[in-house]
């Protein structure tokens, strides 16, 4: 790219030379160009909740769900479970991907599926717990800690909810004509998503099972504390 | 090689039979881009429409029944939406950008149609759901077009109920279509170049599209995460932006959330949208300025580098919009540094256009014309900006018609000039005919004048104290009479150059079936777009073979060869040809 800035193209140049994209020694698809884009904009949309997070988090109404004995997440053996099953969501998926770059077609289906399967299970999963969260009390709007607990959980199961049809269309196209080689990209792309979706939601398992010590340790790094 | 795989890849291309594929479902960026300019255009005047609504109020109060307190401040916050997101950013990046990126680079079209379609007819739900506000109960929000919690939602704002929420949403739906769009711009200039086309070869007006592609991409998430929060705590109750407090002498449900972290979000969104609304706006007005002064851009390399340096430092200038919601002292200095610092690269470029004028050979024309009144415009914006980047000067100033006279010179007026240079400017590549030239003329100058006559007497109010987005001044003590008759001249202004903007559109129209038949090169461009083998360029652009590209766009007045202008398509061996 900084070669690319520091050409000077209003000398003489050898007309030989073609240009274009042919200095990029890999060649990268546009589709995965698109999806590191859009990796970039959905990373910046959690950024930005995480950071009002961090900021709303001091605030003197905050009352965390985690760091005392008696806080739901203080003990979130659910969210592990929840994040077991993810991660077996994103290994099918990876396997499926290894399988379709050895041509193996069964493997290959049997992977989207499992893939599938635990997504959905994921997401059934968080509901069961945004119920058992309503049902001892924790209501949307009656703590802002609860009301990013939800937040957090329904945006990260919205975008998985995109990851998931979007693996269905490819999953479809398979059904239909069944060229491997073709599909091989596609799933790969699925999987790179999913795997960043897994990352996120790493990362908001720590920033919500954290005590309240760690917000305030977190806030006064960004400058937050009031 | 990575370009050949998508710009000369063996799939069959079908040319659309169907009117209804060809002109409505349309893949086609052409198409995509004519479409998203009509609805950009169609909200615009609504805007116009508002404007002059709201200066009637102001140059002559208590004189029109229907505006009442509510419905002013709902104009004034469906002009500034509308204006800023759904007509500037719509038009020169939907609009405009489509319609270029393909051509300028050498691609037979954007590299993912059926996303591209998609991305307009989103929009157009985006537009139709904002519109849509206006017939619901209790009308559009009238928070002011930054809208501000707590008052945006609580009773008491007209438009707290449905009016709001239908903007919020209206936003998330834009942003959606934006992504989409952006996604494709950005792509299809990294990917779907054709053989030759360097980055550095890149007509000016991509450069400018592309950063503010990025730009677009990444500042329009702020918005969106606001916009959810914001629609949340109208909804259901929950307290992200809404304090504590009493509304109507009612305690309300809110605990202690914070209005301010709104403004922080919304602005980390509303500065980089004032330059992805500019960047594009810079990029054209350099390739308009050197195709009509027959002289290549003064500075290329610089001009690129510039857009990028503008384009990474409007991500950390934006709490200088909020130096009056209290701050450390210390980040209103760091604002204040950042803020001036980027006046630096900007006036690399206004020099740079300035010394590209210099002894070129210049053209009078219509879009030469616009171009010139831009650098006036932007000019005298700029300046303005200055002012307003201090702490100590801007908090006197802030709130007062010194900033509605800023931010119009700089962000109103000044695109929408490079806006109508663009029209002028490539009418005859979109249709094959000219606009009418005397037309042309006296819309320019009626626009220019006029908007000096509307925004330059502003300044002197805001020095005054005159406070914006009031209703009504009333009897106050310290603005003296004469400011009166001076609201009442800019209303007069106002409404002329409103008016003007209808010689515009008789134009457009009249000139689409009457116009003169224009040339393939009418104005003897170099870049890409003007080297179709039809004009209008058909489906897929390029007929057979893309074109190769051999040398930059601005290869103007090259000496030694007998024609003033070297396309970039043609190579070493036809130049040698030329000279005498």
């Amino acid at each position: 790219m900084l070669r690319n800035l520091l050409e000077k193209p209003w000398l003489p140049q050898p007309d030989n030379v073609v240009g274009g994209n042919a200095a990029v020694a890999v060649p990268t698809s546009a589709e995965r160009i698109a999806l590191r884009f859009f990796l970039a904009i959905v990373g910046v949309i959690f950024f930005l909740f995480t950071i009002t997070f961090l900021s709303r988090s001091q605030y003197p109404d905050f009352q965390a769900l985690a760091g005392q004995p008696w806080q739901p997440l203080s003990n979130p053996w659910q969210l592990w479970l929840n994040t077991v099953c993810l991660l077996l969501a994103c290994a099918s998926l990876q396997w499926a991907v290894s399988a379709s770059g050895k041509d193996k077609a069964d493997f290959t289906r049997m992977g989207i599926r499992f893939a599938q399967l635990f997504a959905i299970l994921f997401i059934v999963a968080q509901y069961l717990l945004w119920q058992k969260l309503h049902g001892l009390g924790f209501f949307v709007a009656s703590n802002p800690a609860n009301s990013y607990f939800y937040l957090f959980t329904g945006i990260h199961a919205l975008h998985l909810l995109g990851g998931i049809i979007a693996l269905a269309r490819v999953s479809l196209k398979f059904r239909q004509n069944g060229s491997l080689p073709k599909l091989a990209a596609n799933i790969s792309l699925c999987a790179t998503y999913w795997h960043f979706l897994f990352v996120i939601w790493l990362l908001l398992f720590a920033l919500l099972a954290s005590s309240p010590e760690t917000y305030r340790t977190l806030a006064a790094m960004c400058g937050f504390l009031r | 090689m990575a370009h050949v795989a998508i710009a000369d890849q063996e799939q069959e291309f079908h040319e659309p039979a169907t009117f209804i594929t060809k002109y409505i479902w349309s893949q086609d960026h052409k198409v995509i881009a004519i479409q998203y300019s009509i609805t950009a255009i169609f909200v615009g005047l609504v805007a116009l429409v508002l404007s002059g609504m709201m200066r009637l109020q102001l140059g002559f109060p208590d004189s029109f029944n229907f505006i009442d307190p509510s419905a002013y401040l709902q104009f004034v916050t469906m002009h500034g939406m509308i204006m800023v997101i759904y007509l500037l950013t719509a038009l020169l990046l939907g609009g405009f950008g489509n319609y270029l990126i393909p051509l300028m680079i050498g691609a037979r079209d954007m590299v993912f149609p059926y996303l591209n379609m998609l991305s307009y007819w989103t929009y157009l739900l985006s537009v139709i759901l904002l519109l849509a506000s206006f017939f619901v109960v209790g009308g559009p929000t009238g928070a002011g077009w930054t809208l501000y919690p707590p008052q945006a939602i609580l009773s008491g704002t007209p438009g707290a109920g449905a009016g709001i929420t239908l903007m919020l949403l209206s936003l998330g739906v834009f942003i959606v279509a934006f992504t989409m769009g952006g996604l494709n711009y950005v792509t299809t200039v990294l990917q779907a170049r054709t053989k030759g086309m360097t980055l550095m070869r890149m007509p000016l007006s991509v450069w400018g599209i592309f950063t503010a592609s990025i730009l677009g991409l990444l500042a329009f998430p702020a918005l969106l995460v606001s916009a959810i929060m914001m629609l949340l705590d109208q909804q259901v109750g929950t307290s992200f932006f809404m304090p504590a407090l009493l509304s109507l002498g009612e305690q309300t449900d809110y605990t202690g959330g914070s209005p301010i972290l709104f403004q922080h979000l919304f602005w980390f969104f509303g500065h980089p949208e004032v330059y992805i609304v500019a960047l594009p706006a810079f990029g054209i007005v350099s390739d308009v300025i050197a195709t009509h002064a027959r002289k290549n851009i003064f500075g290329y390399r610089m001009m690129v580098w510039a857009i990028v340096i503008i384009g990474g430092l409007s991500f950390i200038v934006w709490a200088h919009h909020m130096y009056v919601s209290g701050m450390n002292p210390y980040f209103g200095f760091f604002f204040a540094t950042t803020t001036l610092i980027i006046a630096v690269p900007t006036a690399i470029k206004v020099y740079n256009w300035v010394l590209t004028l210099w002894q070129g050979n210049i053209h009078l024309r219509v879009p030469m014309l616009f171009s010139i009144g831009f650098i006036f415009t932007f000019t005298h914006g700029g300046l303005t900006g200055l002012f307003l980047g201090n702490v100590v000067v801007d908090l006197p100033l802030s709130d007062t018609y010194f900033v509605v006279g800023h931010f119009h010179m700089v962000m109103g007026v000044s695109p929408i000039m490079v806006l109508y240079a663009a029209i002028y400017h490539w009418f005859p590549l979109v249709t094959g005919r000219y606009l009418h030239t005397g037309l042309g003329k006296l819309h320019f100058w009626l626009t220019f004048l006029g908007t000096y006559a509307i925004y330059l007497p502003m300044h002197y109010l805001g020095f005054l104290g005159v406070p914006r987005r009031y209703y009504a001044m009333g009897s106050t003590d310290f603005i003296p009479d004469s400011a009166e008759p001076l609201n009442a001249s800019i209303t007069v202004a106002a409404i002329i150059v409103g008016a003007v903007q209808i010689i515009f559109i008789v134009n457009l129209i009249w000139s689409l079936s009457k116009g003169r038949k224009s040339e393939p090169n009418p104005w003897g461009a170099t870049s890409l777009e003007w080297q179709t083998p039809e004009i209008p360029p058909k489906h897929l652009n390029w007929g057979e073979k893309l074109p190769v590209v051999h040398r930059w766009a601005y290869d103007y007045s090259v000496p030694g060869v007998s024609q003033d202008f070297i396309p970039q398509n043609m190579s070493e061996a036809e130049v040698e040809r030329l000279k005498t």
